[in-house]
């Protein structure tokens, strides 16, 4: 659906452009007519080898009977709808599919409600403060995932961790030692606390960036007509930037879904499996198990629930755009 | 007046927290690595460097294969950049100046692959690798490297690019180049700070990135990145936390960088391809 309504603007939207190498387009010789198709050539076949024939292999795969032994002699035998039964009829799928849920509402409720604050906050600020926070933003952003996770390792660290030393000092004794990652819950916050550390910098920024469109004449009559600054977000900053908005919550629903490497270098689902989500399951499955055809019916399935996230982004990108 | 004043000062304090909290765990792994192991370990920690010593740096540095894998991690992540560099520019260009059949099925392809979700075909690509000999090669890392990064750098150069008003392009073409010379001429040295940004993008992607790394190289592990390394570091020297900071913050350091380097650029680039890894 999504798809015909990008169709439909972009029709008018190119002619804006296409005029260039107008003389005797009719005319144009049979090379020149090729030349578009030969620039995209690499494009498409970098495509159609690195990411189509993966995800038809994947689906295949999905659909075979793929042990260890089938990965290094090769031969695997179809068997149907096997894999996705057995997974499908598994309380531990539904669980983690549960729990993958959980996990991208609680992340993406806490990116989006900390990095509208956060924009409106930079916006309200003086210059010099301003450049603070978007530069220690920028910071928080720039570190690579796996230096953050082992510095989260580090923050929490039981006996020498600097966060235990903190909540000691501030008072709450029980952290003296406190063993985050002994612990399902605590682990999964921890991990919470990374991806929205370092997820707020992207949305906020990107908000602020976008606050800064909206004319400073609205607020400033909403300001003469006595509303407030929630009634003015509510009123005027937010309608305006609502496409925006979806935008930012539609990639950041898409980023957490997918999240794997946070959880992988910290827990690598565990302990139990207080942080087994989708994509970490599908790896643990066929890791450690060597059931790659599970595996594979795995991520099939959290390819399907991202395509219903990507639909939406998409719908939201083109209203967005406005053109291809 | 006293209002202003209150308001003002709670706002400050609020982005001070922010400011904190962004920076804090950062400013800790630079600040352990500079510590000496005793002061590491000390009863009460010190928030600011008093006794600086490089030694965990000599520590990380000559660890096992420390420069190999600095090697292996620049020349897979330069490497993919500069191809999809090459290929994103023609098909940018195709997409941004020329009217064919097919063009808008191609963006929307183009827009697909850029929201991939990479992790669920870490499966195949490991049969793939196999099946192609390409297992505990930097070629294959690479290769999909170049993939994830294609897309973003397409839609980012077709921005630039329809920055670039045509007329210029047209208007050389008049003066007597063809269309590759006026390209060249004008267009590119126009195109180049997109280039540059959009290539440091990709670079940090193709630097960051773990999980394939982490499952492609397996047997051969002169040929790992410094993600897998690092985080092997750390289990390895799980009680060093001095070197593995240390480690961390080598690690870091091109990609802070370029990000400091090229703050608002960068901020522009994502607004108009909205990315992330």
């Amino acid at each position: 659906m999504a798809v015909t309504h990008v169709e439909s603007t972009a029709e008018h939207a190119p002619a804006a452009r296409t005029g260039s190498p107008a003389p005797g387009r009719r005319g144009r010789s049979l090379p020149v007519r090729l030349l578009p198709y030969l620039l995209v050539a690499p494009t498409v076949l970098g495509t159609a080898y690195l990411l189509v024939y993966p995800l038809i292999r994947n689906l295949i795969i999905s659909f075979q009977k793929f042990g260890i032994a089938q990965l290094i002699r090769g031969g695997a035998d179809f068997v149907g709808l096997d894999n996705y039964r057995q997974i499908l009829s598994d309380d531990m799928f539904w669980s983690v599919v549960l729990r993958t849920f959980v996990f991208t509402a609680i992340n993406v409720s806490l990116i989006m409600v900390l990095a509208t604050l956060i924009a409106v906050l930079i916006g309200a600020l003086g210059k010099k403060m301003r450049l603070a926070v978007m530069g220690g933003l920028v910071v928080a952003w720039a570190i690579p995932v796996i230096a953050a996770t082992t510095v989260f390792q580090w923050l929490f660290q039981s006996q020498l961790g600097v966060v235990n030393w903190v909540l000691v000092a501030l008072g709450f004794e029980q952290f003296d030692g406190y063993a985050w990652f002994a612990n399902g819950t605590s682990t999964f916050a921890i991990i919470v606390v990374l991806i929205v550390w370092q997820s707020v910098p992207f949305a906020a920024l990107t908000l602020y960036a976008a606050m800064t469109t909206v004319p400073k004449e609205l607020h400033e009559s909403a300001q003469i007509d006595g509303a407030g600054g929630v009634k003015t977000f509510r009123l005027i900053t937010f309608p305006i930037l609502r496409p925006m908005f979806g935008l930012i919550l539609c990639l950041e629903i898409i980023w957490v879904f997918k999240c794997f490497v946070q959880i992988w270098a910290i827990s690598q689902g565990g302990p139990g499996n207080a942080t087994l989500t989708l994509p970490v399951y599908a790896y643990q499955v066929a890791q450690s198990l060597n059931r790659y055809d599970l595996g594979a019916a795995i991520s099939m399935v959290t390819v399907v629930i991202l395509g219903v996230a990507l639909l939406a982004y998409f719908r939201q990108m083109f209203k967005e755009e406005g053109e291809l | 007046m006293r209002t202003r004043i209150g308001r003002k000062i709670s706002l400050n304090t609020l982005a001070l927290i922010v400011f904190a909290f962004s920076v804090f765990p950062v400013y800790w792994m630079v600040l352990t690595a500079f510590k000496p192991t005793k002061d590491i370990q000390a009863e009460t920690p010190s928030f600011f460097p008093t006794n600086i010593t490089f030694s965990h740096f000599g520590t990380a540095v000559n660890a096992d294969g420390f420069w190999l894998f600095w090697r292996n991690s620049a020349l897979v992540a330069v490497s993919a950049v500069l191809m999809a560099l090459v290929i994103a520019c023609l098909a940018a260009y195709a997409v941004a100046r020329m009217k064919w059949r097919g063009r808008q099925a191609f963006i929307l392809m183009v827009f697909i692959a850029q929201m991939t979700p990479w992790e669920a075909l870490l499966i195949p690509m490991y049969v793939i690798a196999r099946d192609t000999d390409m297992l505990d090669k930097l070629t294959m890392l690479t290769l999909i490297y170049f993939m994830v990064t294609l897309p973003f750098t397409i839609v980012t150069l077709r921005g630039f690019l329809n920055a670039i008003p045509v007329e210029l392009e047209e208007a050389a073409q008049v003066d007597g180049c063809n269309q590759f010379q006026a390209f060249r001429r004008i267009v590119f040295p126009l195109l180049a700070p997109g280039l540059l940004s959009t290539s440091l993008f990709g670079f940090i992607t193709a630097w960051n990135e773990f999980a394939f790394a982490n499952l492609l190289i397996i047997k051969n592990q002169d040929q790992r990145t410094l993600p897998v390394w690092l985080s092997s570091f750390s289990n390895t020297f799980g009680t060093d936390w001095g070197a593995t900071m240390a480690a961390a913050t080598l690690f870091m350091l091109p990609v802070l960088l370029i990000f400091l380097v090229l703050q608002g650029r960068v901020t522009a680039g994502v607004a108009a391809g909205a990315v992330k890894g």
